[in-house]
């Protein structure tokens, strides 16, 4: 019954080598000193989730807050303002800095880019494990900064509040700074392991998709981080030493700040949905069992974005006091982004047609991506129009929109790359129907909580606000509904995800019928990758039957 | 459709709100358009071609004339919107001439608005109907942004530079006035409101000065006294007896006395005198002074020239006069306002307007 209704090949008795990359070695020592990439990126699995939760349990807060319009519960309040604007910049924060930026790249791409080169590892294998040594190091300081009087800047620290207001706001900064370049590391080894490691007879237009949108990515990564570092420097040290670069009070220019921020931070954005798309341009393929519909274009798609993002940043700032020539070239260019994203999904879906589509876990998520990018995309044309976005900017229609983009787009592709490729993980599969019924339940949430914010951001709702009036409280008491949805989903997705690790190692090496190299190992794969070093056959996503050998 | 527009956006109070809207709708439905694009084939394929053991897909690696049309048809779409949002944006941007000027100075939490006259408000603003209004606008520490949702603008307001809105109102009465760029903890409640006011009923608000004066019709003489900062006496009259560099009179003692003019005469300095002097400074000079005061007609209101007398009076008279009588401020009756304001240099708690 398995068969008819999945495309999961039949578990394979093959013989398992005895060795993997988990029990090669054993101690916490042997983990703390590993150069491995895979466990390296298990390790930065581990962190990226802890992140998510806490970041997503500030999130229900922040929601929860907002549910009655005098933040009572059960008759008492139970909030101030000031622990409101905590509790927004440090989801914020959490989910950007710790959480999405290193979500796919430093964890799942970590695990899966030698693979998928047919590597035995990155190229600097040290260098990645200080990658996620600063990760550890930028969290604790991001922690402790929480507990020290928190941070309520905003996650975008716009100055000068941010250099006026309490708080223990320079050791959030610096924890930033840190995760800066825990992400350039990690892109500096994409980069380098992606020229110089792929398998023999992989050029470049055989390689995944994945590799592609994870390249483009390092390369904002190298090129954009060191922005942010600077910048965060300078708000440092204007906070502590009083260097007048951002405060007017003593000659600096605030809109500099917005400035040196977005040129990082809008680059960044891409360094977020270019993994999810990379994602999805595998899992597509994948459980359509048909290649993928205009390859190249794809990969081309992905580099232009990545150029692209390099020079769109004003659109942050079309109120905020740019010239208007400024304004006006940013919007246009705006306008370019839409095309290269619209290839990507006529790409997919050109890929779906007539194609043999299984919807496991991984598909759903997919197939969710699609539905909930093709919004995140089409509102962002809303932003883009100069005259429309006068009226939406700083409201919630923007907050709805970059849900829409980052949790619609990355959050749910990167889910559906963990699904993807728990099996190659962990050696283990996951029950399917729960897999199925926690998706649903976090689509259908994130429908609910998102898109009554884009009305009420449209009926005049600026963001970031602790009070708001009674017009508004209707749509806040469906989308706080719709939050706690959203956090049933991620709590069923943990359980069933934890209890498939209870389970002894029963997953095939190929259960999805892949075509890329990090199928061909043994799930999970041994200390080194592969036991040859493999060779490319033939390229990725040929789906044509094999001519009858064996 | 009348009914989606109001449904999703807030109600029009400006002429540019309606070509906003116009945009907006059309983005809706060409959003749904494409979003339907989109899903059908998305959920139609995953149905349609559903997974069935043993089927063979076909090897469609490419499509270049496809590829072309998915391209050029969105750059077409997305140029078209780009000049549509540009049309809307060079109005905004550029305010008419004949455009009424009110400065606004914000800070935490607290909008502060000034008219041409020097008339001051806090957290409330009363604008002509269809006559365009611009707002020259600074802030005294962080960012806020000066946001009317019926009057769908919006602009930052930046510390240290100067940034403009404008907007002509087209509709009656009560507009809501929000601050959109995260100013910590009194954001939210950092509100204004916008009176859209008839001829009649703004030159009533004009002729009483703003909202302080219901807290201070009841003290001329602190009225007066912010009127003496505010409308640059100070500049030349000192309180204290002193004589300042610019060189007029001081104030101290001053009422009641009899003065020496330059031309000989002795006057009595009483309501009619100090009225005269304000409006008409040239008629009589005191012995010893340059003729060298503005006429204050125009700039000063009866309200305030009341308020500057009882300033006056209180500084204290001459002791070889009588006893100044005491002054009421009567002059014309305040329209009945909601909210309340903040004195001129003290910081008012933010009010909430809810």
């Amino acid at each position: 019954m398995e068969h008819t209704l999945t495309s999961r090949a039949p578990v394979a008795d093959l013989p398992r080598p005895e060795k993997n990359y988990l029990n090669a070695t054993t101690g916490i020592w042997s983990w703390m000193t590993t150069v491995d990439h895979k466990r390296i990126g298990v390790m930065y699995l581990v962190g990226v989730l802890s992140a998510f939760f806490i970041g997503g349990v500030f999130a229900l807060l922040v929601r929860l807050s907002l549910l009655s319009p005098t933040h009572t519960l059960f008759g008492k309040q139970w909030i101030t303002a000031e622990m409101y604007n905590r509790l927004f910049t440090l989801h914020g924060a959490v989910m950007v800095f710790l959480f999405i930026i290193p979500s796919v790249p430093a964890s799942l791409a970590n695990f899966v880019l030698p693979l998928m080169l047919g590597a035995k590892d990155v190229a600097f294998p040290r260098l990645n494990l200080a990658s996620f040594y600063l990760w550890v190091i930028g969290a604790v300081m991001a922690v402790t900064s929480m507990i020290t009087g928190a941070v309520d800047t905003g996650w975008t620290f716009y100055t000068p509040y941010s250099t006026t207001t309490e708080g223990s706001v320079t050791l959030m900064i610096m924890a930033v700074f840190v995760l800066g370049f825990s992400s350039i590391f990690t892109g500096i080894n994409f980069v380098a392991t992606t020229h110089k490691l792929r398998a023999p007879g992989m050029g470049w237009f055989d390689l995944p998709l994945f590799i592609w949108g994870i390249y483009a990515t390092a390369i904002i990564q190298v090129l954009a981080t060191p922005v942010l570092g600077i910048t965060l420097a300078l708000l440092a040290m204007e906070r502590v030493f009083n260097i007048g670069i951002f405060d007017p009070k003593i000659g600096g220019d605030p809109v500099l700040f917005q400035h040196f921020f977005w040129f990082y931070s809008h680059p960044a954005v891409y360094i977020m949905i270019l993994p999810g798309m990379a994602i999805i341009s595998e899992l597509i393929p994948t459980f359509s069992k048909k290649t993928m519909f205009g390859y190249r274009a794809v990969a081309y798609s992905s580099v232009s974005l990545a150029l692209l993002s390099f020079i769109v940043w004003g659109h942050h700032m079309f109120v905020a006091g740019q010239s208007q020539l400024a304004t006006v070239v940013f919007s246009a260019l705006t306008f370019l982004v839409a095309i290269p994203s619209g290839v990507k999904m006529f790409n997919w879906l050109g890929t779906m047609y007539k194609g043999n589509i299984s919807l496991e876990t991984p598909m759903c998520y997919a197939i969710s991506f699609l539905l909930l990018f093709a919004i995140g995309g089409l509102t962002g044309i809303f932003l883009g129009a100069l005259s429309v976005d006068i009226h939406l900017t700083d409201t919630y229609f923007v907050v709805a929109h970059f849900h829409y983009v980052m949790m619609g787009g990355t959050v749910i592709a990167f889910f559906g790359g963990v699904h993807y490729w728990w099996p190659k993980i962990t050696g283990r599969m996951y029950n399917e129907n729960w897999g199925r019924f926690a998706c649903a339940l976090i689509f259908i949430g994130f429908n609910v909580t998102f898109l009554t914010q884009f009305v009420m951001g449209s009926l005049g709702m600026p963001r970031r606000y602790f009070n708001y009036l009674p017009i508004y409280h209707p749509y806040h008491v469906v989308s706080t509904i719709g939050s706690w949805i959203i956090g049933l989903g991620f709590a069923t997705m943990a359980a069933y995800l934890l209890a498939s690790l209870r389970k002894p190692m029963d997953a095939p090496d190929n259960p999805w019928g892949g075509t890329t190299l990090e199928w061909t190992t043994s799930s999970p794969p041994t200390e080194h990758n592969f036991e040859d070093q493999p060779v490319l056959q033939k390229a990725p996503y040929d789906y044509r039957p094999e001519p009858v050998a064996k | 459709m009348e009914w989606l527009r109001s449904a999703m956006l807030p109600p029009q109070g400006s002429a540019f709100a309606g070509e906003v809207d116009t945009l907006y709708m059309a983005l809706f439905w060409l959003s749904v358009v494409l979003f339907i694009g989109i899903a059908f084939p998305a959920i139609y394929f995953a149905w349609r071609y559903r997974f069935k053991p043993g089927r063979v897909t076909p090897h469609q690696t490419h499509n270049t004339m496809l590829e072309i049309i998915w391209t050029v048809i969105p750059l077409l779409l997305c140029v078209g919107i780009f000049f549509w949002g540009l049309d809307g944006w060079m109005k905004y941007a550029v305010a008419p001439g004949e455009s009424m000027q009110i400065q606004i100075s914000a800070k935490k939490w607290i909008w502060q608005f000034e008219y041409p006259d020097g008339t001051r408000t806090a957290n409330e603003i009363h604008v002509l109907i269809n006559k365009p209004v611009q707002f020259v606008m600074t802030s005294e520490d962080v960012l806020h942004d000066f946001f009317v949702p019926d009057m769908r603008v919006k602009h930052d307001i930046v510390p240290g530079r100067y940034t403009q809105v404008w907007f002509t109102p087209t509709v009656h009465g009560e507009h809501h006035v929000t601050c959109a760029e995260y100013c910590g903890k009194g954001h939210s409640d950092m509100q204004a409101k916008l009176f859209v006011d008839t001829r009649e009923e703004f030159d009533k608000f004009m002729l009483t000065g703003g909202t302080e004066w219901e807290d201070y019709k009841m003290k001329p003489a602190d009225w007066g006294k912010i009127q003496y900062e505010r409308k640059g006496c100070k500049t030349c009259h000192s309180i204290d007896g002193s004589k300042t560099a610019q060189g007029g009179p001081s104030w101290k003692g001053i009422w009641g006395k009899m003065e020496e003019m330059n031309d000989g005469k002795q006057v009595l300095v009483d309501e009619a005198y100090v009225r005269e002097s304000m409006l008409q400074p040239q008629a009589k000079i005191v012995k010893g002074y340059e003729p060298i005061m503005p006429t204050f007609q125009g700039l000063l209101r009866e309200t305030e020239i009341q308020g500057l007398m009882a300033f006056i009076k209180s500084l204290g008279n001459d002791p070889n006069g009588g006893p100044p009588a005491p002054t009421v401020l009567t002059l014309p009756p305040p329209p009945a306002k909601p909210g309340t304001a903040a004195a001129p240099g003290q910081t008012a708690p933010a009010t909430q307007p809810k």
